[in-house]
């Protein structure tokens, strides 16, 4: 049973706050091992998407010892449907920067790059504007730190960070080998710091308030807020921030059409839920206690009976084929047949069991595909199969 | 230092292991393989094809064994259910985006991808099959190579070649997702861009999809017409490297066996690349003693210093595309199969009362740029073209099999005369360093009257593996017209890989570099490594391939071009003297500056 909890809004991220010269300096003024220990204790999960403590990070690249180290905004933003981070850099970009300077000041980093997605390039000037004013106060008190804006190429898979770290060397944007992870052996070889910018975004929250303000926030494993893009059929579309841990049905009570029929968590890569599963469903990062519990880099789509899971399934599957680096077996070729597979059995061209092929399909796909982006297709192929096996058929 | 070892279990089996080691070679030191194909030994990880992936003990997910290093404890299971059916479902993935009509494929029988689908023993295929909601293109417009992109696996072991060892970069991966694929330039085809014809994608490539074209049928027919005489020459690495498509251990030398298998292939006459090789250290030498000359007594301010050597049409063509400005430093001189291919229409023709326009001159070659070379539209020296068809190794080993020749067993056979008579000189042109060397065997005993001054002849400073290698000799006591070369320090440098020719250009152009000679061979290991000697080629079967060469040159009675009678006879007959008037129609040549793209 998941456990039950009511939808609790929260509006700090987007807060205004016209401090951040004051809450900088307190920043600087604190030690690397304090900071940490802050992050830790506030168990802020990264929000990019796989979730990784965030003061661990800090941590394990703090302790290296090399000439260069970097400090790496991922605005990528390339889930479908998601602006949750177009939002903050517009809205509050000096929260993201604080928060870069810190991890800076934490880890001796001296350059940071913002890694800004294609399409939001009219960002930049403004973004410029700012970190002008940054550095022009660093400079006052003679911190040494150099923020730039990288402008991204536009293929979804650059927003994996170690394809991020190859495109801005120049490379071709296809994701590395891991280990090593970048707080090892990151952009250029050196440790480098990968944050989302909404990870990045409540650090500010962390550092201003204490990290009690944040934990008190969410549920166990799953702490604070998160921004959530909410889209699909609901009468109010628009980006939202909520309390981690919150369950399905909640959710869809608060957001759904009255005919909601299966709710999309986390994008493409993500899960399909089917309505008879809400109940069961909590929002939030899998821990050891709670039940099924599904994290999310923040979309939310809804689905009513009008739709046809089919449809979903073949859309999320185009968009996979598509933007698949294309380099390891499983991926590239996984995903043309998981797409053709459907497509098959759709048109009577391959019997119904060909599913489970595929299915197994997936699961390889699953464990051995290079990058995050292979492996997790089977997310949302297994979630409408199995739960809409026969939409796949008929 | 010593490197730390560490346990890990394989397969339940405990064993120790150097920390740090990848699990693909732990596994291999352990007597374990694991599948690969995007692995090779000269290159760099790219762990994309994931055929490789094993079970570690409590990882969710399976991990790539030639990129994992072992850590201390790690529990690795290579061939558990789940590993095996992952990799099944690899090699069944691979199989349904390949154009798979492997009776009609030219690596039929010598291909990675083959190899495995018959290991796991695939025998159905129950995913859909790509290929036709493909256009594909087959690239058959280089002389050289043949590019099929049905074939390709898209592991990239090319595009790593063409970069990491040759620097040249005229293999890209362009687009993404299903579309991803191995390019060139705007797609231009292969003769039109950067690429040197060297072929090491060819060497490296798991599949069909970059082979050298291939001239076995036209050879045969020229075989096989009665109005030909059909005349072929073979490369000094070639002996070295055949036995290896033919059942021997690398490094073994099967001079003997493959002059004997070429005469029972039905050529007219069986001679030797090595001879040219020897005419080119007398032609080459007395050029660059010509330019030290011109530079140190004539004060010429014209006179192009460093000389480079010019045997290797890869790397010909690597500097006509990138150091244009730097033509004039080539040699003139021709490769040996260039001169060889001149000298078997004119001088041979002569002497054996043969018409020219019946003489069909082919040549085993070690190399798929020497296809390009032989098709350069200036190779027309004889009045004839030069040289007409030129086979790999490869191309020989198939013949061979072809004609049901049973290799191991032939009786050691000679070369026809005339042209058949080499030097230990001439043989070690298939190693890197070997020109150099020989050139330094000539050139100091006709300045000084002595020996160069190392044990047994061997030059071992230009020797070895190394990417770069330098070397000096100091002139002492010349002969009297060579005194102005008394103290002079001869400054060299070796170089092998592309990749290693452009550090050496870039620091003659910058200025940092006083060399007077320069050797430069495109492959790895030079010829012994070259793009048409068998595959697998590796670091540990070079080095094999090297011995076996030094070893041919220790056991020559004859060690000095110089010395090559059948050479001596050459230039008393016919040539008359190095770089005379005949030496330059028939044996020299000029460059074309190229594009960069
Ligand atoms: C295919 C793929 C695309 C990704 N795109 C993004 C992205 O657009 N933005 C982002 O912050 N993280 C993205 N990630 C996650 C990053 O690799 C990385 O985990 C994240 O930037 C780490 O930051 P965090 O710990 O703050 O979440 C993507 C991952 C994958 C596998
Ligand atoms: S899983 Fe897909 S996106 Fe990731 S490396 Fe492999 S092909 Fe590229
Ligand atoms: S490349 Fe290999 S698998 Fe493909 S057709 Fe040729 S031999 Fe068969
Ligand atoms: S052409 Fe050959 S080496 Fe290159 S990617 Fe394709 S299969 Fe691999
Ligand atoms: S033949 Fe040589 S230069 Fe040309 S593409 Fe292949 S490796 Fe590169
Ligand atoms: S051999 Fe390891 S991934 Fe290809």
């Amino acid at each position: 049973m998941a456990t039950s909890y009511q939808l609790k809004r929260a509006d700090f991220i987007f807060k205004n706050e016209n401090d951040w010269e004051q809450v900088l300096s307190k920043i600087l003024n604190r030690t690397s091992q304090d900071l940490i220990n802050e992050l830790i204790s506030s168990e802020l999960k990264g929000r990019g998407g796989a979730g990784f403590p965030t003061g661990l990070k800090w941590k394990v690249a703090s302790e290296l010892e090399a000439p260069e180290k970097y400090v790496i905004c991922n605005a990528d933003e390339g889930e479908p449907g998601t602006f949750k981070d177009r939002e903050i850099l517009e809205r509050v970009p000096y929260k993201v920067l604080t928060a870069m300077v810190a991890c800076a000041h934490v880890i001796g980093a001296k350059e940071g790059y913002i890694y800004l997605r294609g399409e939001y390039k009219f960002l930049e000037p403004e973004l410029e504007k700012v970190i002008d004013e940054f550095e022009y106060y660093l400079k006052e008190i003679n911190f040494d730190f150099k923020i730039r804006v990288f402008m991204g190429s536009g293929a979804y898979i650059c927003g994996e960070e170690t394809a991020l770290f190859e495109s801005m060397e120049g490379k071709r944007g296809e994701p590395r080998n891991k280990p090593p992870y970048p707080t090892n052996y990151g952009y250029n070889g050196a440790p480098t710091v990968i944050n989302n910018v909404e990870t990045l975004a409540h650090t500010f929250t962390i550092f201003k308030y204490g990290a009690k303000k944040f934990y008190d926030l969410g549920v166990q494993y799953s702490r604070g807020t998160k921004l959530f893009s909410v889209s699909g059929d609901t009468p109010k579309p628009g980006i939202y921030e909520l309390e981690l841990g919150m369950s399905l049905q909640d959710f869809v009570f608060e957001f759904g059409d009255g005919d909601t029929k299966a709710v999309q968590v986390g994008g493409a890569s993500g899960f399909l839920v089917p309505r008879k599963k809400f109940a069961d469903t909590a929002i939030g990062f899998q821990g050891k206690l709670t039940g099924i519990s599904l994290p999310t880099g923040g979309s939310m789509m809804l689905f009513n009976s009008s739709r046809s899971m089919y449809n979903v399934l073949d859309n999320y599957l185009e968009f996979f084929r598509e933007e698949s680096c294309g380099q390891c077996t499983p991926c590239r070729v996984g995903c043309q047949q998981l797409l053709l597979g459907i497509k098959a059995v759709k048109r009577g061209e391959k019997p119904a069991s060909y599913l489970d092929k595929l299915l197994s399909l997936t699961e390889t796909m699953q464990v051995t595909a290079k990058c995050g982006l292979g492996q997790s297709v089977a997310n949302s192929f297994s979630s409408i199969v199995e739960n809409f096996r026969e939409e796949m058929i008929y | 230092m010593t490197t730390q070892k560490i346990n890990i279990t394989l397969n339940g089996y405990n064993v120790k292991v150097d920390k740090g080691t990848m699990i693909l070679d732990a596994a291999k030191e352990n007597g374990i393989i694991i599948p690969t194909l995007c692995y090779h030994k000269d290159l760099c990880v790219a762990g994309n094809c994931r055929v490789c992936v094993v079970e570690v003990a409590g990882q969710k997910r399976l991990s790539a064994a030639c990129a994992t290093p072992c850590e201390e404890g790690m529990e690795v299971m290579t061939n558990s259910l789940r590993v095996r059916n992952s990799r099944k479902h690899i090699i069944e993935l691979l199989l349904s985006e390949h154009n798979a009509d492997c009776t009609k494929c030219y690596r039929n029988g010598s291909c990675e991808l083959q190899e495995l689908a018959s290991e796991y023993k695939i025998m159905t295929q129950d995913f859909i099959e790509l290929v036709p909601f493909k256009t594909y293109t087959i690239d058959m417009f280089s002389p050289s190579i043949i590019k099929d992109d049905s074939k390709c696996i898209r592991c990239q072991r090319c595009v790593r070649t063409c970069s990491e060892l040759q620097g040249v970069n005229a293999l890209t991966v362009s687009h993404k997702g299903d579309l991803m694929k191995i390019t060139t330039f705007m797609e231009k085809p292969m003769s039109a861009v950067v690429c040197t014809n060297c072929g090491q994608c060819v060497n490296h490539c798991p599949t069909g999809a970059l082979v050298e074209k291939n001239y076995i049928e036209e050879v045969w027919e020229a075989i096989a017409n009665p109005d030909k005489h059909v005349v072929v020459q073979t490369a000094p690495a070639v002996r070295i490297g055949l036995g290896e498509e033919l059942g021997f251990m690398p490094g073994t030398r099967n001079t003997g066996k493959m002059v004997a298998a070429l005469k029972r292939l039905g050529f007219d006459s069986v001679l030797d690349t090595d001879f040219t090789a020897d005419l080119t250290i007398m032609e080459e030498g007395t050029e660059l003693l010509g330019r030290l000359k011109k530079a140190l007594v004539d004060k010429d301010p014209d006179v192009k210093l460093p000389m480079a050597t010019s045997c290797s049409p890869g790397w010909i063509k690597y500097i006509e595309h990138m150091y244009p400005e730097y033509l004039g430093n080539l040699s003139t001189c021709k490769s040996p199969q260039q001169m060889f291919g001149a000298l078997v229409k004119t001088y041979y023709a002569k002497a054996r009362n043969l018409d020219p326009s019946k003489i069909v001159s082919v040549s085993i070659m070690p190399c798929t740029a020497k296809k390009f070379e032989a098709a350069r539209p200036e190779m027309l020296d004889s009045g004839y073209r030069d040289v007409d068809y030129v086979l790999t190794t490869r191309e020989l080993a198939i013949m061979i099999k072809q004609a049901g020749i049973n290799f191991p067993a032939l009786e050691e056979a000679k070369y026809d005369r005339l042209m058949g008579d080499s030097t230990g000189a001439g043989v070690i042109f298939g190693a890197t360093g070997g020109v150099m060397e020989a050139a330094l065997r000539t050139a100091y005993e006709i300045v000084t009257g002595r020996e160069v001054p190392f044990a047994n002849l061997e030059i071992t400073p230009v020797r070895g593996m190394e990417g770069v290698r330098e070397a000096s000799v100091k002139i002492e006591n010349p002969k009297k017209e060579w005194a102005f070369l008394d103290n002079v320090e001869l400054k060299c440098v070796v170089a092998h890989g592309l990749v290693n020719a452009k550090t050496v250009m870039d620091s003659v152009k910058s200025g940092k570099a006083d060399y007077h000679f320069i050797e430069i061979m495109a492959c790895p290991g030079g010829c012994l490594g070259g793009g048409g000697q068998p595959i697998p080629t590796s670091p540990e079967i070079r080095k094999k391939r090297a011995e076996a060469i030094y070893a041919e040159d220790a056991s020559m009675p004859v060690r000095k071009s110089h010395e090559n009678q059948e050479v001596i006879k050459l230039y008393k007959d016919f040539l008359k003297e190095p770089n005379g008037e005949l030496s330059h129609k028939l044996l020299h040549t000029k460059y074309t500056r190229r594009e960069r793209f």
